[in-house]
């Protein structure tokens, strides 16, 4: 690869147009990357907003910020919120839309235009389900268990069903864009073999949105004709189980969280490599798990269920393949520890990033063992406990990952530095920040505080001051990035093509790359991560 | 109360150790993987940073031996969990056939118990230790669940149905009781007290507090006769309905050719809904009397029914007869 | 597949083969979502048609299964006009590609028509389910709460299928404009293929949903 085409071009996809028509109309995989951006910082932004509520009032034992109601449609608000509007777009719609076609050796996605109509879904569900706030809010948790949701909720449950169930189209869409764009668009000499490993774990995300959400879509419209029109699917008095709710809910919830995981660990794997310089230890069997972790991933929706009244046959069923769906996530961890052995390892933010999501992420799986494990999970069920869990995962896991990805790919994305002090005293503070708040509700959770309560006795109160306190930290290191990030498009050192020195197609292209991405189509000849092979040039 | 800071809740239930030992156990393999990880990457980050700027290290890709050792080794211990655990979940959900049954309704936002003597409490549960206690449970509107973290059980409670979870307490004390399912505003008020107390003293509790002297079963004869269900489930042979002496529990022959075991639920669903499962060779003619009972008089019938024993016609039951084994846990 | 740039290749693309391959693969990829979803709701059904088969047995016979079955045929016409439609493209055959087209739009409005009239029979009879259902004459061993179960899958899903016509219908229409303006021949035709394939689909479902809906508890 020569380095002279490498000087900064004449025009890039930001100077491309001006004006928001350009924006608003564009089909550059790139710009809809940007809009998502800045739409799920907002929803980030409003989530957290309901969180930072959540931990404020749970100082107290008593209910004294805000009356059980309110209390109620707050952590609905903010599961919704954070789930559906951003955890699930996340990394796949800004960082795999923005990267996956020039990783890959394209021009575009295979179908920008339905890409660009993804995010308007995403906009438009997202307004609907937030219209919800000025009617009142809604109250049933973001799993809308019948039969309170179907009839008994007196808040806007129509609404919010409308406006997810436009917003799954959202996900749907992308997940096939991305898994065609795969299939049919790589350059030549891209072997399946030869991709990043990021295109993988997006590739496996893609068949779960593909597959999983239409089946959360029906459950929802389900629960909306039974709220408006009083037919009674879910209703005993009909005969209706409400339980029946719950596996169409959690066929595609399960597999949902893999959506949100799958993607971060593609980030890893690729930050892993950089900044150790070296090709990943294991790659196949990194790229494999992400499929393993996608196939079992739907075959293990009903440990949410394991008190339910599900048969205890079913119930075993589940456990043991919770207890396979662990494997491959953990053949990833050892894989990338191994891959820092005898590496040239250096500490810029993306790889404390890494750091911080292979800790976190080791909690938060492995507290899935005592939640898959049948006599444990009896007792954890429904309790702080599980919140940890997830968040250990979602927040430790996906978050820091989304996190370091976006310090990685900011030069690429915007053509600057940013200042690395910031950086990564946000990413230390919002370690400790993030241990603080959730650490200390595994300890809760195990002593028998239920999810979702308003007031709760006092002997747990310390737990949620120390929560509190470290939720108060993180909240305030989750704005320093939005600064400096910001601070560093405008007035940050100009970036070259490849500051970090990785290999991929991405670091081939100019820093911002222009609307095609490659002048002539890339002709791929080496394996992925060949640091050892070449000199990994920083430019 | 900030000086002790606790890890667990009390043991106070035959089942709370082994669920501790169990915890312990996944807790030791996760810390043992936890330190391993953290550890290798911590002395790598040190030991493997880079000293200069073309620095470029040996090319190790992978072996298949360490991916297969990282893979079984982790799978064993996985699944070692899963067979310790779904052991005692099975035992979790296996109550014994001498179980003291109590009834449990939940509904937004209290919890409603009745003993089988007759006492009922509300949010509180007095439990005599020893003694294995299945509770059976349903609701009046939405999902709820019974949590007793001290006992380490939890069961949903579902409109509509019976579910039902044992324990057997083991040390006399207060325990919290949660409901551990969102049902709305109040859901964290839905909370109580179960009181273990020696046996003795769970008699003398029984007698002192009982405020209507009438069984369940007592109760339950009573309603029977009230709502004329005597009339057609009467003994002679030429009854409209089945006669119920020796019902629970055994299995019935329905018109549709199958067959079901006669346990709560199959009674409640007789009451309120009975054209779903007619006895063979009777015809469909009993009204429901959905709407005229609600779901504790439901308990009261069911209670009597269980009573009722074969060689006897109509006597009362002063304790409530457990044929624990034909129940299903649906 | 021809490899012609024929102009209207764009520009992510590096052929005309690779934007019809692209595009047949996004299609099968969309109908699969579409078996998961419709799949969803055959699994409720299902679910409940164990728990009560004498109620799903009693509510089939409250539908009249030769209107069904006349539907059914007309959907499989509608069917065979697409791929005549589709071959008609395929061959250059503008006027032949509009007339089969059109065909296939009539016999897809009949079918929606036939659904309006048993949809108002339905909603005269008191079979929709919701406060006003009741059962006229019925089997006494049959409880009519759990029919109503049989209905509201029976309007969901048939429900939910018309409204895969009703699009079918529309970007059928869209086709014929297109066609109308010379837009596809044996160079560039993949929107009528993959409307096909859309089509094909919409009465596969229609194939299962008869039999499960129309045709239990008879013979």
């Amino acid at each position: 690869m020569s380095n002279t085409a490498l000087t900064e071009p004449a025009e890039n996809y930001l100077t491309a147009g001006y004006g928001l028509k350009s924006w608003l109309l564009t089909t550059d995989h790139k710009r809809i990357a940007i809009l998502y951006l800045i739409t799920i910082t907002v929803f980030f932004a409003i989530g957290g907003f309901f969180a930072v509520l959540i931990r404020m009032e749970l100082l107290t034992p008593q209910g004294d910020l805000v009356g059980s109601d309110t209390y109620n449609k707050l952590f609905t608000l903010h599961g919704l919120v954070m789930i559906f509007f951003f955890l699930v777009p996340s990394i796949p719609a800004v960082l795999g839309n923005f990267l996956i076609p020039i990783m890959i050796g394209a021009r575009d996605l295979a179908f920008p235009r339905i890409n660009l109509l993804s995010w308007y879904i995403l906009v438009i569900g997202g307004t609907v389900s937030f219209a919800v706030i000025l009617f009142g809010g809604v109250d049933t948790g973001w799993t809308f268990y019948t039969p309170y949701s179907s009839t008994y909720s007196k808040t806007s449950v129509s609404l919010v069903a409308i406006g997810v169930f436009i917003t799954g189209f959202s996900s749907i869409l992308t997940g096939l864009n991305f898994a065609v764009t795969i299939h049919k668009m790589r350059a030549p000499g891209m072997t399946w073999f030869r991709l990043p490993l990021f295109v993988w774990a997006h590739y496996a995300t893609s068949l779960i949105m593909l597959l999983g959400t239409p089946v959360v879509a029906i459950a929802i419209l389900l629960v909306l004709l039974e709220r408006v029109f009083g037919v009674g699917i879910f209703d005993p008095a009909l005969g209706g189980d409400p339980v029946l709710f719950q596996h169409l809910f959690w066929f595609y919830s399960h597999p949902a969280v893999y959506i949100m995981i799958l993607p971060s660990m593609g980030v890893i794997s690729e930050l892993v490599c950089c900044f150790t310089r070296k090709r990943v230890f294991g790659y196949s069997f990194i790229a494999f798990s992400s499929l393993a972790i996608a196939v079992l991933g739907f075959l293990v929706w009903g440990h949410h269920m394991f008190v339910s009244s599900q048969s205890i046959y079913a119930g075993m069923v589940f456990s043991v393949l919770t207890m396979l769906v662990a494997i491959p996530s953990a053949i990833k961890v050892f894989n990338w520890t191994a891959t820092m052995y005898k590496g040239s390892i250096s500490y810029e933010t993306p790889m404390m990033y890494t750091f911080g999501f292979v800790g976190l992420f080791a909690i938060g799986g492995l507290t899935g063992l005592f939640l898959g494990t049948l006599g444990v999970d009896v007792h954890v069920h429904d309790t702080y406990f599980v919140v940890a869990h997830f968040h250990y995962i979602m927040v430790g896991g996906a978050i820091m990952g989304y996190l370091g990805g976006l310090h990685f790919w900011w030069p690429k994305i915007t053509g600057r530095l940013y200042n690395e002090a910031w950086a990564k005293l946000s990413a230390v503070l919002i370690f400790i920040g993030f241990n603080l708040t959730f650490f200390p509700q595994f300890l809760v959770g195990y002593l028998g505080m239920p999810r979702r309560y308003h007031v709760y006795p006092e002997e747990f109160q310390i737990f949620h001051v120390l929560s509190t306190a470290g939720a108060s930290l993180l909240a305030v290191a989750y704005v320093f990035p939005t600064f400096y990030l910001i601070y560093s498009f405008f007035k940050g050192e100009k970036a070259g093509a490849n500051p970090w020195g990785a290999t991929g197609l991405e670091w081939q292209v100019p820093s911002p790359p222009t609307t095609f991405n490659f002048e002539t189509t890339p002709v791929v000849t080496e394996e992925a991560y060949e640091y050892s092979k070449r000199e990994a040039q920083v430019v | 109360m900030f000086s002790d800071f606790p890890i667990f809740p009390e043991v106070a239930s035959t089942i709370a150790g082994r669920v501790d030992a169990l915890y312990f156990f996944i807790a030791a393999v996760g810390t043992f993987f936890f330190t391993l990880i953290s550890v290798l990457v911590l002395v790598f980050a040190i030991k493997y940073r880079r000293r200069s700027e073309d620095e470029r290290p040996a090319p190790v890709h992978g072996s298949l031996q360490l991916e297969l050792v990282w893979t079984i080794i982790p799978l064993i211990l996985a699944l070692v969990m899963f067979a310790w655990g779904a052991n005692l979940y099975v035992d979790m959900y296996s109550p014994p056939g001498n179980a003291l049954n109590i009834y449990v309704v939940g509904k937004q936002w209290m919890w409603k118990i009745q003993h089988p003597e007759g006492n009922r409490e509300i949010n509180e549960l007095h439990v005599p230790i020893g003694t294995p206690v299945k509770l059976i449970m349903t609701s009046e509107d939405v999902i709820h669940s019974f949590y007793v973290p001290a006992f380490r059980m939890k069961m949903d409670v579902l409109p509509g149905r019976y579910t039902s979870a044992w324990f057997e307490a083991t040390k006399p004390g207060k325990y919290h009781l949660f409901c551990a399912e969102y049902c709305g505003t109040k859901h964290s008020e839905m909370i109580g007290s179960v009181y273990a107390m020696e046996p003795t003293e769970y008699q003398d509790w029984l007698s002192r507090t009982s405020a209507s002297s009438a069984s369940m079963a007592e109760a339950g004869e009573e309603l029977f006769a009230q709502l004329g269900c005597p009339t057609c489930h009467a003994s002679d042979s030429g009854a409209r309905g089945p006669a119920l002496a020796g019902l629970y529990g055994s299995t019935v022959n329905l018109m549709t050719g199958e067959t079901t075991t006669a346990d709560d639920s199959y009674i409640r669903n007789s009451i309120i809904d009975p054209t779903s499962q007619i006895t063979q060779g009777y015809a469909p003619l009993m009204p429901t009397y959905k709407g005229q009972v609600n779901e504790e008089d439901l308990l009261k019938l069911i209670a009597y029914i269980k009573s009722l024993a074969l060689d006897s016609s109509h006597s009362v039951a002063t304790e409530d007869s457990t044929k624990g084994p034909l129940e299903s846990n649906e | 597949m021809s490899e012609a740039h024929s102009g209207v290749v764009a520009h992510q693309f590096d052929d005309a083969q690779q934007q019809q391959e692209t595009a047949s693969l996004g299609m099968w990829s969309f109908l699969i979502t579409e078996v998961m979803m419709f799949g969803a709701l055959f699994t409720g059904y299902a679910y409940y048609k164990t728990l009560f088969p004498e109620a799903y047995f009693e509510g089939s016979r409250h539908l009249d299964y030769r209107i069904g079955a006349i539907n059914t045929a007309v959907l499989i016409c509608s069917s065979l006009t697409m791929a005549l439609a589709v071959h008609a493209a395929q061959i250059s055959k503008r006027k032949a590609t509009i007339v089969f087209l059109l065909l296939t739009i009539l016999l897809g409005s009949i079918f929606l028509g036939v659904k309006v009239f048993e949809y108002s029979d339905k909603f005269e009879h008191n079979l929709v389910p919701g406060r006003n259902f009741s059962l006229d004459a019925y089997d006494e061993t049959v409880n009519p709460r759990n029919v109503e179960l049989f209905f509201c899958f029976y309007f969901i899903m048939t429900g939910l299928h018309a409204a895969h016509m009703i699009i079918g219908i529309t970007i059928l229409g869209i086709l014929v404009i297109l066609a109308w303006r010379h837009r596809f021949s044996s160079e560039y035709h993949a929107p009528v293929e993959m409307t096909g394939l859309y089509w094909h689909f919409v009465d596969i479902v229609w194939i299962y949903l008869f039999p499960f809906l129309y045709l239990i508890g008879r013979g």
